[in-house]
């Protein structure tokens, strides 16, 4: 048996039962990733910074990951490890510290492999607005692996890694879990502490896990959940073992299908993938009912304006004066500003920092950003009153399954991609992605279930059942 | 002054507010540390990191407001004002726009015009910035170097109502406002340090008009002379103006100290547009009843009250009391004094003379020194009780103030304990007469002054010691 090929909950056992070696764990991670990586290309940074021959030596045997392999995302801070954000603004910069996600992986004995690919500051749905180089999806070499947190989702898809971190703004977790074949779990916001994360939209950004099935999904949330000192948005409250739920199905669970959701016009075969896991669903016991919510696309509008209003404030601060790049022979201070940020900054990152200042004008803040957050406040309460009368709420990932590398060239359609996935943002409700099924390209299908705040076990206990019920052989691609 | 026209003066004061560590972070606020070594991730704003609010700086900031006669918000929040500087490492300060913590307060000011009302619009909590230094002028060096100490230490921005008519009122204003901070110990309003800044609005109108002339802020000016050089200059300046059919522009101006007049920094239309929006990264702030009660219990009794009351209860002239209640350390050494020693007027000559001497010679805070008022009282009753004479009782003062020793102690060390034993003095006295036949000629002749001269030879003689009250009774008995 290939070890890379093994899931996080599988090499835990196998390592607690003395079965396997941590080293042998590690060298067919590696050895997978190096024949793997240089046609995906999911690592912007490979961590060189431990030994595999030594992993054995240490002691982790009483932690929880037991010196096992995790990839994150290249925008959150790890000491001493670059931190790129896949743009040139930041492509030296080292931060001196560690995220809170990153205490606790290493407090759990968990071994960062590396930093994984993404769009530019997590702005993107395709993982081509990096800066250095688009990553691959492992299901189609011609294909997008989504964005933005696409290096982490084709590097658990390839069997580079079990498992990784990413962050979730707009739906950057899910719709790269989807068009890779992954589970991705976007937590509820104020849930894992966003200490660490380089800021896109502060009120919308989430840092969640990617993995090949939703057992890996709830070891990891049992990780990283929790309040922290240093995130004041983060909430202070106990968390239940996630573990304890993959015992129970979905019998008697609550779901509703938005018709909203399902009169947008999008791809045929994901729909029908979609239904025919709503029908299994229903077999298995569930029960399945048509409710009605306020339209996603509301909720798509107030995004961007909402997370580029952030954004602009958020990302003004690298302006060449501290860290990372600073323009050469600027000779005064404005040009030191403006050309530092000319050349730092990629195309869609400009154009969200543009949009973000323009909704925040003096003369324009009513009509738009206030606007914007009083049309977040309605959709966060057509969720909460549904979420009184169901436990869950279910809808495709995305529209389609992932597009060709070069395909989007219009912003606006790039931005009808995440259509299913940033109400959850917008309602800081927790969300997850599941495969339920291939087109016939033979690219991965995902199906989204929503919950109510702070609801996760439930998640994961209906994301279990599915996963189960289907049956999907998908736990690595061909790679051809 | 011409009566045509009615002065318009507002004023912006920036307090730091003398907190341990900084607003957002834990940082010491400590003046005067080597450059940058104050500092953290946090608050150099280094991407990921996240603000923690500081619960003392909110604390400081309600007890403010509550002392200016303030409302005090049930429910505020901070907001980012946005612009790109040096010295502010996130490109943008966290402040409070549209809910101040504290608001609708006044403040009342005597000048020779009488008593006036000036009221107090706002006072918000915000973040102070960085420091920019340049090696000579800021002209000769070629570059600029930032200190990012200050930054975060948090300030507390009161904001008058146009209520001021002169720049007398101006700087009573401020001397009132300064003196109640002090009191309140929260801020230590030193200029020169820069943890009491000031900017003021100035404009004209003519009498009886309803409506403001168009204004003028001043920055710069760093004394509340300079406050006060500035408004004058200005308040001449636009009569000027104005009296010569000329427009006056919006405009910001900078006072030159060198020059002692104002320059022109930058019109309106350069006037930064700040983009202030809630800040994500901080939870709104409730304040409870119970947490304002809590704070209204520690208020102090306030200068204008202390001062009156001082006037009533303890007979002092008006004079003594508005030197002994210029400082609540001061004024808390006088009570602690009279507590023990009943003869107010007296500790209020020792106090404004001897220990304000000692206090200006040395430069030395108050709470700095070692005498307390009960060494002060013990040491007064040693004069009324003839065991100390009231020259010597000098010399024991001023080691009492560096030493903080018992009064009791010194006099038995230094052997200082007044000379009444009469035998003693009666010898003493004898030797005198005897060595000055031409003065003891002169009182015989009517002289009586010249008896002075005698006490001053046995004073002079015994250091000082001798009682002075016996020596002259005896002298006067012998030479009848």
């Amino acid at each position: 048996m290939k070890l890379y090929k093994c899931s996080l909950t599988e090499l835990k056992n196998m390592i607690e039962e003395k079965r396997v070696k941590l080293q042998d764990i590690h060298e067919s991670i590696s050895y997978r990733t190096t024949s793997t990586d240089p046609k995906i290309k999911a690592y912007v940074n490979k961590n060189e910074a431990y030994n595999i021959d030594e992993l054995d030596q240490k002691d982790y045997k009483d932690t929880y990951l037991k010196g096992l392999p995790i990839a994150i995302k290249d925008n959150i801070s790890i000491e001493d490890i670059n931190t790129t954000c896949s743009s040139k603004m930041l492509e030296e910069y080292i931060p001196p510290y560690n995220a809170t996600v990153v205490e606790k992986i290493k407090e759990a004995g968990g071994i960062i492999t590396g930093k994984t690919n993404m769009d530019e500051y997590a702005m993107g749905s395709s993982t081509e607005n990096s800066a250095f180089f688009p990553t691959v999806n492992p299901w189609g070499k011609n294909r997008v692996p989504g964005g933005s947190s696409g290096g982490s989702a084709a590097a658990v898809a390839a069997g580079m890694v079990p498992v990784s971190l990413g962050s979730d703004t707009g739906g950057s977790i899910r719709q790269p879990a989807s068009f890779c074949g992954v589970v991705g779990l976007k937590p509820t916001y104020g849930a894992v502490s966003r200490y660490g994360l380089v800021a896109f939209a502060s009120s919308l950004d989430q840092i969640g896990p990617l993995a090949r099935n939703v057992e890996d999904i709830a070891l990891m949330m049992n990780v990283i959940t929790g309040r922290d000192e240093k995130d004041s948005t983060c909430v202070n409250r106990e968390y239940p073992d996630f573990t304890e739920y993959l015992k129970n199905d979905v019998t008697d669970m609550k779901i509703g299908i938005p018709d909203q959701y399902f009169d947008i016009e999008f791809d045929q075969e994901v729909r029908e993938s979609v239904l025919n896991a709503v029908e299994k669903l229903k077999k298995a016991g569930a029960k399945i009912e048509r409710v009605s919510l306020t339209g996603a696309e509301y909720a798509l509008a107030a995004y961007y304006i909402i997370a580029t209003a952030e954004a602009s404030s958020n990302l003004a601060r690298y302006d060449g004066v501290r860290y990372g790049l600073r323009a050469a022979g600027a000779d005064n201070l404005e040009k030191m500003f403006t050309e530092t940020r000319q050349q730092g900054f990629g195309e869609e990152v400009k154009r969200r920092i543009m949009l973000g200042t323009y909704v925040l004008s003096s003369g324009y803040y009513d009509d738009f950003y206030l606007k914007a957050q009083k049309v977040r406040t309605l959709i966060k309460n057509d969720f909460d009153q549904l979420f009184a009368d169901y436990d869950l709420i279910l809808s495709p990932t995305t529209p389609t399954t992932a597009f060709k590398i070069g395909e989007k060239r219009d912003p606006l359609k790039m931005y009808a991609a995440d259509i299913f996935t940033v109400p959850v943002n917008i309602a800081g409700i927790p969300a997850i992605s599941v495969p339920c099924g291939f087109d016939q390209k033979g690219l991965p299908i995902g199906l989204q279930l929503m919950g109510a705040h702070f609801k996760e076990e439930k998640l994961i206990q209906a994301a279990f059942s599915l996963e189960k019920i289907l049956n999907l052989d998908i736990k690595y691609p061909a790679l051809k | 002054m011409d009566d045509k026209y009615e002065t318009i003066i507002g004023l912006e004061v920036h307090a730091q507010l003398d907190t341990e560590s900084k607003i957002f972070c834990s940082c010491s606020t400590e003046f005067g540390s080597e450059p940058n070594t104050n500092t953290c991730p946090v608050c150099l704003g280094l991407p990921g990191t996240l603000p923690v609010l500081n619960k003392k700086a909110v604390d400081y900031l309600i007890i403010t407001g509550l002392a200016l006669n303030c409302e005090i918000a049930s429910y505020s929040k901070f907001d980012r004002k946005n612009y790109f500087y040096p010295d502010l490492p996130k490109a943008y300060q966290i402040s409070q726009f549209d809910l101040p913590l504290a608001k609708n307060g006044y403040i009342k000011v005597e000048t020779e015009e009488g008593i006036h009302r000036i009221g107090i619009t706002r006072i918000h909590l915000e973040e102070d910035a960085g420091k920019l230094i340049h090696e000579g002028s800021i002209d000769q060096s070629s570059g600029s170097l930032v200190d990012y100490n200050r930054t975060g230490v948090p300030l507390a921005e009161i904001v008058s109502e146009p209520d001021i008519r002169t720049p007398e009122q101006a700087r009573e204003y401020l001397n009132y406002l300064k003196k109640t901070l002090e009191y309140l110990k929260v801020s230590d309003c030193n200029m020169e340090e820069g943890s009491l800044r000031c900017d003021a609005n100035i404009s004209l109108r003519l009498h009886g008009n309803k409506k403001f002339g168009t204004k003028v802020e001043l920055k710069n000016m760093n004394s509340f002379k300079a406050i006060e050089k500035a408004l004058a200059y200005e308040q001449k300046r636009q009569r000027k103006m104005l009296e010569n059919d000329k427009k006056i522009v919006q405009e910001t101006r900078t006072w030159d100290e060198s020059k002692s007049k104002t320059i022109s920094m930058r019109g309106k239309e350069e006037a930064n547009d700040y983009r202030y929006f809630p800040e994500p990264d901080l939870v709104p702030l409730e304040i409870d009843e119970r947490w304002k009660k809590d704070i209204e219990d520690r208020l102090p009794e306030l200068p204008a009250v202390k001062r009156k009351r001082f006037i009533d209860e303890y007979n002092l002239p008006e004079y003594d009391a508005d030197v002994i209640t210029d400082s609540r350390d001061l004024a808390d050494f006088f009570e602690d004094s009279v507590s023990e020693y009943k003869d107010a007027k007296v500790v209020s000559n020792w106090i404004m003379g001897e220990f304000l001497r000692l206090i200006n010679e040395e430069k030395m805070a108050i709470e700095d020194t070692k005498i307390t008022g009960q060494l002060l009282a013990k040491m007064l009753k040693m004069i009324d009780q003839d065991v100390i004479s009231s020259k010597i009782a000098k010399t024991v003062f001023e080691e009492i103030f560096y030493t903080g020793k018992d009064p009791e102690e010194i006099v038995k060390e230094k052997g200082l304990k007044q000379i009444s034993d009469q035998d003693e003095l009666e010898s003493l006295v004898e030797k005198i007469i005897d060595e000055n036949p031409s003065v003891i000629e002169d009182i015989k002749n009517g002289k009586d002054k010249a008896v002075g001269y005698l006490v001053g030879q046995v004073m002079k003689e015994t250091k000082g010691k001798a009682n002075p009250q016996m020596v002259n009774k005896m002298f006067k008995e012998k030479i009848k």
